[in-house]
């Protein structure tokens, strides 16, 4: 038994790294002579305390959904995508061409619209990478980090000499129609009955990317596309010999990996800023890849780990204004958080397997 | 689904004692950072000044990405903070969609014009003080070739440029100005590297002066116009003391009294576009220990004559906002 049991490694490990990660955060706020109880207050009263600071929690939590499951879906088929970033960048000038040039003529079909939009230029994306992958072996990992960068450039020259509005200095996008506006999560709320601040940019994304993940777990587990992607990522000779056609794989796995990252625009491109601005993915691409490592590639630890993250970056930005730690100290927090819950778990999983073996022979 | 519950009453308890937050001053600044020593900074120390004089205290917040400016502008009005500072052109636009929805807190923008009736504008007639700048750095060239390192290649920053130029010419009408820009988004106000290339490009074209109006970006400027032998010229801060004997003036830019009398006025604060302009005072060229021996007495008369001028209205800069052209050079 060298096993560790399912509850353990899905709840224990990642409490434990996340235990190890406060504790050098608060070692950090500590030494730079602050109170880190305090700071720890403040990050959870202004990420949960009230249902505006949730809205904002959530709203980010969106964002990691997608590019979460995003990046999940390539793993399953054993392919690391970091070019979340580029692809949901892309996505993000995908909305902004459907809402700026079609005119709509209701909100919902605004949003068919942008998810179309938004997941055609995802997946457009990453297809150059997975066909360069597929049939001439160019790592996946190079191609599509270097095309963030690509995906950057273009996105500078479009907003300051495409869409930029006349007159305007700020490299963005005109604003969107206000009718294309999406419902807020408070608004959604509300007709249940249950009181939600509106003032936060949390909208009706949240509920498409809960039924994203269900989606995408759907897909994985149950049914053959996704036994072909599992099968692929575990043995490729296997698979191949099963029949599956390895250049299909690879470019399904990307095109569905990139659509998923373009999505995520939907949410903070036509459901939060009502326009194009740059940067508008924020880093979600990257912390993307530490929410699917935290979450296990399933999409219900996704779910769960995007709201953990949702809480850092909403945490993060009241801890900026509640406090006078410096905004770099406030990255090295988030970024000890990624490193513990992201890139350490098996530092935490061998020990524990040791443990659960120990008590098991006890027993 | 009762954690969810517990979560939410805990909310609606806390909403209500948010309210009593007490009524702060806050200040925003842009991606530049606070510590750019120059535009973001020159507000810190206006609002610094409030505090040592006032005994009061202030939030402050930087910006960390373009994306983050509406939830930051939302996040200080609702802790009740009042007036809030925002220094830079890039919240306009933000501005504009939140201050509607928090009619009792007062909004102050440095550089950008927006119109809503708890918002004041200020701006600057840049194109004066640059105007200046450039009279000095057309005495001052011994090769006929002066430099100018602009931050984001904006209207903004092309007013700053283009008076430059016109002073320039003024003085010295056959001098070739060689302009670029640092780059088209919110980084080039933090990229002191690339400011010190393209310094060193320019001084390899015989510039022998060079203005920099870039922000944090800037600072390299300078560092590379002292290590090639040149005079350099800073902006917004006084920026003479960084490198003493070595920057010609500094075209300061009193975002620091702004921000000063904004925090002062507190929830009093004027709504209305503010022209803060040579005459007013709003900008100048900065001569102090550190510049004294660069700065002939020729010089010094020929800016005075024609500070006095331009605050008569005998003479008119042109602003290169105005029409997006410039008499004096191509921008």
């Amino acid at each position: 038994m060298d096993k560790l049991p399912r509850w353990a490694d899905v709840v224990l490990v990642p409490l434990i790294c996340l235990i190890i990660a406060f504790a050098f955060c608060g070692i950090l706020i500590a030494a730079i002579g602050q109170s880190p109880l305090q700071a720890i207050w403040i990050m959870i009263d202004g990420s949960f305390g009230t249902t505006n600071g949730l809205g904002y929690t959530l709203y980010y939590a969106t964002n990691f959904i997608f590019t979460g499951l995003a990046v999940s879906i390539a793993f399953q088929a054993s392919l690391f995508n970091i070019g979340g970033e580029g692809q949901a960048t892309l996505g993000g000038l995908g909305v902004a061409l459907s809402c700026l040039l079609i005119p709509w003529p209701h909100w919902s079909l605004a949003l068919l619209g942008s998810l179309a939009a938004g997941a055609a230029f995802g997946a457009a994306w990453g297809f150059l990478p997975a066909w360069l992958q597929a049939k001439r072996g160019s790592h996946i990992v190079i191609t599509t980090m270097m095309f963030n960068f690509i995906a950057y450039a273009l996105m500078n020259y479009v907003l300051v000499n495409l869409l930029r509005p006349m007159g305007s200095m700020d490299p963005a996008s005109a604003r969107f129609d206000k009718a294309y506006n999406l419902p807020k999560l408070g608004d959604i709320l509300g007709l249940v009955g249950i009181p939600f601040s509106n003032r936060n940019p949390a909208n009706i994304s949240f509920v498409i990317a809960i039924a994203l993940a269900v989606g995408v777990w759907a897909l994985i587990w149950h049914t053959r596309l996704g036994y072909a992607l599992r099968a692929f990522g575990k043995q490729e000779k296997a698979a191949l010999y099963a029949g599956i056609d390895p250049v299909k794989i690879t470019i399904y796995a990307l095109l569905l990996s990139g659509g998923i990252s373009g999505l995520m625009a939907v949410n903070a491109v036509q459901g939060a800023a009502h326009r194009l601005v740059l940067n508008s993915v924020e880093g979600a691409g990257f912390i993307g890849i530490a929410v699917a490592l935290m979450g296990r590639n399933h999409p219900f630890g996704i779910v769960i780990a995007s709201i953990l993250f949702g809480f850092l970056y909403q945490g993060g930005s009241q801890l900026a204004m509640g406090t006078t730690i410096p905004r770099e100290v406030i990255i090295v927090l988030q970024a000890l958080v990624i490193l513990f819950t992201g890139a350490l778990p098996y530092m935490v999983q061998k020990p524990l397997e040791h443990l659960f073996a120990k008590r098991g022979g006890a027993k | 689904m009762t954690l969810m519950k517990r979560l939410l009453g805990a909310s609606a308890v806390l909403a209500l004692s948010a309210v009593a937050a007490l009524a702060d001053p806050a200040i925003i600044y842009d991606v530049g950072g606070k510590n750019d020593k120059s535009f973001n900074e020159a507000a810190f120390n206006g609002a610094q000044r409030w505090a040592a004089e006032t005994g009061g205290t202030f939030k402050e917040l930087e910006m960390q990405n373009e994306a983050q400016r509406e939830q930051a502008l939302r996040q200080l009005a609702e802790a009740g903070a009042n007036p809030i500072v925002m220094t830079g052109f890039a919240f306009g636009d933000v501005l504009n969609a939140v201050a509607p929805d928090y009619p009792d807190t007062k909004f102050a923008i440095i550089d950008n014009p927006v119109d809503q009736p708890n918002v004041q504008s200020v701006v600057f007639t840049e194109e004066q003080g640059s105007y200046l700048a450039g009279i000095m750095a057309g005495m001052a060239t011994k090769s006929g070739v002066v430099g100018f390192v602009g931050g984001m290649d904006i209207p903004l920053i092309r007013r700053f440029g283009c008076g430059y130029a016109q002073g320039v010419v003024a003085v010295k009408a056959d001098a070739t100005i060689i302009a670029n820009m640092t780059g088209t988004d919110g980084s080039a106000w933090n990229n002191p590297v690339r400011g010190a290339e393209i310094a060193k490009s320019q001084i390899s074209q015989k510039a022998d002066v060079i203005y920099a109006a870039a922000g944090n970006t800037g600072v390299g400027v300078l560092q590379a116009a002292a290590d090639g032998g040149v005079l350099s010229i800073g902006v917004d801060k006084n920026q003479n003391y960084l490198h003493p004997g070595q920057v010609l003036t500094s075209m300061v830019k009193r975002v620091d009294n702004a921000v000063y009398e904004a925090f002062k006025s507190g929830a009093d604060l004027k709504p209305g576009v503010f022209v803060m302009d040579l005459a007013a005072g709003g900008v100048d060229v900065a001569m102090d220990d550190n510049n004294a021996a660069l700065v002939s007495p020729e010089m010094k008369a020929a800016v005075e004559d024609a500070a006095a001028k331009i605050k008569s209205g005998e003479l008119k800069v042109h602003d290169y906002t105005s029409d997006n052209t410039c008499p004096a050079g191509q921008f």
